[in-house]
């Protein structure tokens, strides 16, 4: 009895792939149908639906970023790095603390301000940071952070992955989550679960629309050059450097790569590198964005980003991006339609349809 | 003598009981050294076992699960929440009957609102396992870690903390929570077993630690019936079949076996007894929140399965004596041990405040802020253990053990045959 | 010398041997992978209770073949009759159930598993399959009875085999032939009508060949169909009634050995085609 719908959906091929493609357009068809429909009512107004695309393209960059990094590793190394949430935790920590330290240097305590306060010492009034006025402040943390991130992953990469690498995906699956809990909770360890303030607010550059206004922050503007130029960083470097291009072929095929003497050991090095810093970019920008930042910052953020990796095929570095601004449009263009308390299950939602209809994303080549 | 104690060990239960045994002994000497009374200690023990006997639950469906499926389940704190949850809505009192100001629910009598709950966690089990079924093993734990996140999310939407539908009011509390039911043992105690707490308090035991010792003991009888009933799952036909999709799903359907139809029962299996875990375990606290069901206990779980051996039904067990006894509850007991005996001066600052004092040379806070930071000191430990147990042995105490899946003695009816065949002068 | 003479006294030409009850009718399968086409268009005929070979170079599409009879892929065109039924798109478990059983050239044995239970989970029916009988005092007498049976059936196989000195053994642990003997005595506790099998005989010794051989002809004379794809031209020749010969995705011939061996076509395509 239980069988029967299983053994229905194979025979009538219900997800089959024109199905599939059919059901998606006809989907989102509708979808825009109404949208079109709540603008011009009055339901929606210009303004909020500008301000939901507006907030899922940040998001959605910061969840692309984090997402590089991950798919890369999950690409080449062949598991997938539960830990990498935990990474951006710990680098955004670094990154805030210097901001902290550069910004309230010789005013207050530097103990005080590399650990934000905590334990109630300082409040984000008394240094006064935003992106307007301590701008050098954020930028130094924002280089901290992804070095950071760097440095954590290939050291953890060298003490933990790199024993049992030949141990297979599961092992290091589970290896990624023990890494995971370890990071998280080092981090509560020293700053507790503590909520930290960070920032006061900067300017807001309002635009007038139907309805209201859109606005945009600075440290969204912020985060969306940093993306991009970022993004550009690494096109660059997959495109026309000679370990970018090492990294390409390792990713299509690791033996033959190493048969014809690609330095593989470099290459994985790299790949933590790149994604590790990537992460803490993605750390320090969603806590200069949400102006907080808690011991599960990263974690929270972890199954969106797998969402988004997925989604955009497993090994794309521009299907990561792609996918987590999609992911990012999703979670938050969908507060048209339904309560706020359950646009990141709508994420997880489609993540779970993506895997169940097209596992290998839009860009990539594998399949489950 | 030391071969007839060996032929003693291979028995499993012994195993089982050596290992409590030790643990109970080593917490009554701490017990001792921190000055506890005879309350004090049965106390100690009672803890110790209720979390051991919770935990050995959940590690029992973790490896049945993966040890012996091939499933990777982590979201098992979603299953636990479902179940609970469940129960807890179907059996608060109906609007109106309540005391004023809390949550009404469907006011149903408590043994039907459980096998509500565990119906509702097996559902939930086949909505998740349903489409999964052809999803290799990582892309799986996404999956269910994404399903045990919805149903988190959805325990705490504000939309659904108190709505009415069909003229009845219900809700999940949101995000602060919802008092649960009561526990009948209490309830017992409080009626008919009025007697007995009377003749305990006169040895110094008090009612609450009464229904406690009570509690806990129908807990272990709790664990006692789903161990033999994974036992007599897994070794059977029925549980040969879960290895071969472990090993190589593909020759095994090559096989004739129906695979789906397999991991879809055993996943529901799995789930019903999860929600039945959170009946009892969070249920049983009197209030559950959202904030309960964290992956951190879905990470406890899997460590002490992975401690025992995956594969192996009592490493489960063992896994989780040896996780709670020392892992989980050890740096509590540390601490309280360290205090009595080791006098610290001053109060607990913050991280920066102690190193700072550290390197001053004062040693003091810094050991007070480890001492005050136990509980996160444990995960720490627990992450370190793991990786370290991935490196070394990853196969835990039991998993490269055999263990026989038939619902008969195999191993006595081969040495039969070799013993008649050695008898009757035939070459082997 | 092999006891096969009864089989080549009954050697009727080909078009006889269409006329006896065909159980397995292939044709026209094509299947591609990403562009390469691994068949093009292959047709052929097995009839009931007899030993056909079915050769070829590598790359001529033979593994691909037994995978498309069998279910683990579906064909982009073409059809797979069995005893009358169209499998074409069944799936493998289906397939096996109805009595059309392979083995793998690679034996896939369950590593972590010992002999006996490898042989043990095979055959079909086993009401201890259930998710509740083998558990309640009830039911469970009836599935230890039918336990019993199946062990006696696997210890059987196992002395025929001359392995019951594994049968504990964890499978992973064996030898490459003694693997090879796992995978066969598997499928056949399976009881099956037809048994297509992936190069049985690679890495097994002589005598533990000859055996297999023997147990095959026996079960063959009771009416099971064998479909054998080796590379040892001779025991091809010695033992088989009739011979598919597959080139590239498609069926170059069928006949007799004696039919096959003269063909200049067979020949050609074994020096032209593909380097072993």
């Amino acid at each position: 009895m239980l069988m029967s719908i299983v053994d229905t959906i194979k025979q009538r091929d219900l997800l089959g792939g024109n199905t599939r493609l059919i059901g998606g357009a006809v989907i989102g068809l509708l979808l825009f149908i109404d949208l079109a429909r709540r603008l011009t009512s009055g339901d929606l107004t210009a303004a909020l639906l500008a301000g939901y695309i507006w907030n899922g393209l940040t998001f959605g960059l910061i969840v692309g970023l984090a997402g590089v990094g991950l798919s890369l590793t999950y690409d080449l190394l062949e598991f997938a790095n539960f830990a990498h949430g935990d990474y951006i935790t710990a680098s955004a920590f670094f990154g805030w603390g210097t901001a902290y330290l550069f910004a309230g240097a010789g005013e207050f305590d530097p103990g005080s301000l590399f650990f934000l306060g905590v334990g109630g010492t300082l409040y984000p009034g008394d240094v006064g940071i935003s992106v307007a006025s301590a701008p050098a402040a954020i930028v130094a943390g924002l280089i901290v952070a992804a070095v950071a991130g760097a440095v954590l992953a290939v050291l953890l990469d060298r003490l933990v992955y790199s024993s049992i690498r030949q141990a297979g995906t599961i092992s290091l699956l589970i290896a990624s989550i023990g890494v995971a809990f370890t990071l998280r909770y080092l981090t509560v360890y020293v700053f507790t679960q503590q909520s930290f303030g960070l920032t006061v607010s900067a300017w807001v550059y309002r635009i007038p629309l139907p309805g209201g206004k859109l606005n945009i922050s600075a440290p969204s503007l912020l985060l969306v050059s940093v993306s991009l130029l970022t993004m550009l960083g690494v096109h660059l470097m997959l495109t026309r450097t000679k370990l970018g291009k090492a990294m390409r072929a390792m990713g299509a095929n690791r033996d033959l790569a190493r048969i014809s003497g690609i330095p593989s050991e470099r290459v994985i090095t790299t790949t933590w590198l790149i994604g590790g810093a990537l992460a803490g970019l993605a750390g320090f920008m969603i806590a200069l964005l949400q102006g907080t930042i808690t011991y599960q910052i990263g974690w929270t953020l972890l199954l969106l980003v797998f969402a988004g990796v997925i989604m955009g095929g497993i090994g794309s570095v521009y299907g990561a991006i792609l996918g987590g601004v999609l992911i990012g449009l999703i979670t938050r263009v969908s507060l048209v339609w339904i309560p706020a308390s359950f646009t990141e299950a709508m994420g997880f939602g489609i993540m779970v349809l993506i895997l169940l209809t097209r596992p290998q994303g839009l860009f990539g080549g594998e399949i489950s | 003598m030391l071969n007839s104690l060996s032929t003693l060990w291979e028995n499993d239960l012994v195993k089982i009981g050596v290992t409590l045994g030790a643990v109970y002994a080593l917490y009554l000497l701490a017990g001792a050294a921190l000055g506890y009374d005879l309350s004090g200690q049965l106390n100690s023990l009672r803890r110790l076992t209720f979390l051991i006997v919770l935990y050995g639950v959940g590690a029992l469906v973790v490896n049945l699960h993966w040890g012996y499926s091939g499933l990777f389940n982590i979201g098992i704190v979603g299953f636990m929440a479902v179940g609970v949850y469940t129960t807890t809505i179907l059996t608060r009192p109906v609007a109106g009957q309540n005391p004023t100001g809390t949550l009404p629910g469907l006011g149903l009598p408590l043994p039907i609102a459980i096998i509500g709950g565990v119906l509702a966690a097996a559902a939930m089990g086949y909505v998740a396992v349903l489409p999964s079924l052809r999803l290799r093993e990582d892309y799986f734990a996404i999956v269910t870690l994404a399903f045990a996140e919805i149903i988190r999310i959805t325990a705490k939407a504000s939309e659904l903390q108190e709505f009415t539908i069909f003229g009845t009011t219900l809700g999940t509390g949101g995000g602060r929570g919802i008092r649960t039911y009561p526990n009948p043992i209490d309830q017992f105690f409080n009626g008919a077993g009025k007697p007995i707490v009377a003749a305990a308090s006169s040895f110094g035991i008090d009612g609450s630690l009464v229904t406690g010792l009570a509690f806990v003991l129908v807990l272990t009888l709790l664990l006692g019936l789903v161990y033999w009933l994974i036992v007599r799952l897994a070794e059977s036909p029925f549980g040969r079949v879960l290895k071969g999709i472990r090993d190589d799903e593909q020759a095994t359907t090559a096989l004739a076996k129906d695979t789906n139809s397999f991991k879809i029962r055993v996943f529901i299996i799995g789930c019903a007894i999860l929600g039945l875990l959170g009946i009892v375990w969070q249920g049983s606290q009197g209030y559950i929140a959202p904030g309960l069901f964290v992956p951190q206990l879905t990470f406890f779980i899997w460590i002490a399965v992975i401690i025992g051996g995956a594969g192996s039904n009592t490493g489960s067990i063992i896994g989780s004596i040896l996780f709670v006894g020392i892992i989980y509850l050890g740096p509590g007991y540390l601490r309280r041990l360290v205090e009595e005996y080791v006098g610290l001066q001053g109060s607990v600052s913050t991280f920066p405040n102690a190193v700072g004092a550290l390197l001053g040379g004062n040693v003091d806070p810094f050991l007070l802020y480890n001492l005050d930071q136990t509980s996160a000191l444990r995960v720490v430990l627990t992450g370190v253990f793991l990786i370290l147990l991935l490196r070394r042995r990853p196969e835990g105490l039991f998993g490269s053990r055999r263990e026989i899946a038939a619902s008969i003695d195999l191993e006595s009816r081969v040495r039969d045959r070799r013993n008649s065949a050695g008898a009757d002068g035939d070459s082997e | 010398m092999t006891p096969m003479s009864t089989a080549s006294d009954e050697r009727a030409s080909s078009d006889d041997q269409l006329s006896a009850e065909t159980l397995l009718e292939v044709e026209g399968i094509t299947k591609s992978f990403g562009g390469i086409k691994a068949l093009n268009g292959a047709s052929f005929e097995v009839a009931t209770g007899t030993l056909t070979g079915l050769i070829g170079p590598n790359g001529a599409g033979k593994s691909t073949t037994f995978n498309v009879i069998s279910g683990m892929f579906n064909p982009d065109a073409g059809s797979v009759r069995f005893a009358g039924e169209d499998i074409t798109d069944l799936s493998p478990d289906r397939t096996a159930k109805r009595g059309l059983v392979r083995t793998f050239q690679l034996a896939r044995e369950f590593q972590n598993m010992t002999v006996l239970e490898n042989l043990m989970i095979a055959p079909e029916g086993q009401i201890g399959e259930s998710s509740w009988r083998s558990v309640f005092p009830g039911t469970r007498g009836a599935v230890r009875s039918q336990e019993e049976e199946v062990f006696e059936e696997a210890w059987e196989m196992l002395e025929f085999f001359d392995i019951d000195h594994l049968a504990l053994e964890n499978a992973g642990n064996l030898s490459g032939g003694q693997r090879k003997l796992l995978e066969f005595a598997r499928a056949l506790m399976l009881e099956p009508d037809m048994l297509l099998l992936d190069e049985p005989f690679a890495g097994v010794n002589p005598s533990l060949e000859e055996k297999l051989l023997s147990r095959i002809e026996t079960l063959r004379s009771q009416g099971q169909t064998f479909l054998l794809v080796e590379h040892d031209m001779d025991l091809i020749m010695e033992h088989c009634e009739r011979i598919i010969v597959m080139h590239q995705g498609e069926t170059l011939l069928t006949g007799t050995p004696e039919e096959v061996r003269s063909e200049e076509q067979v020949i050609e395509a074994y020096l032209g085609g593909n380097v072993a």
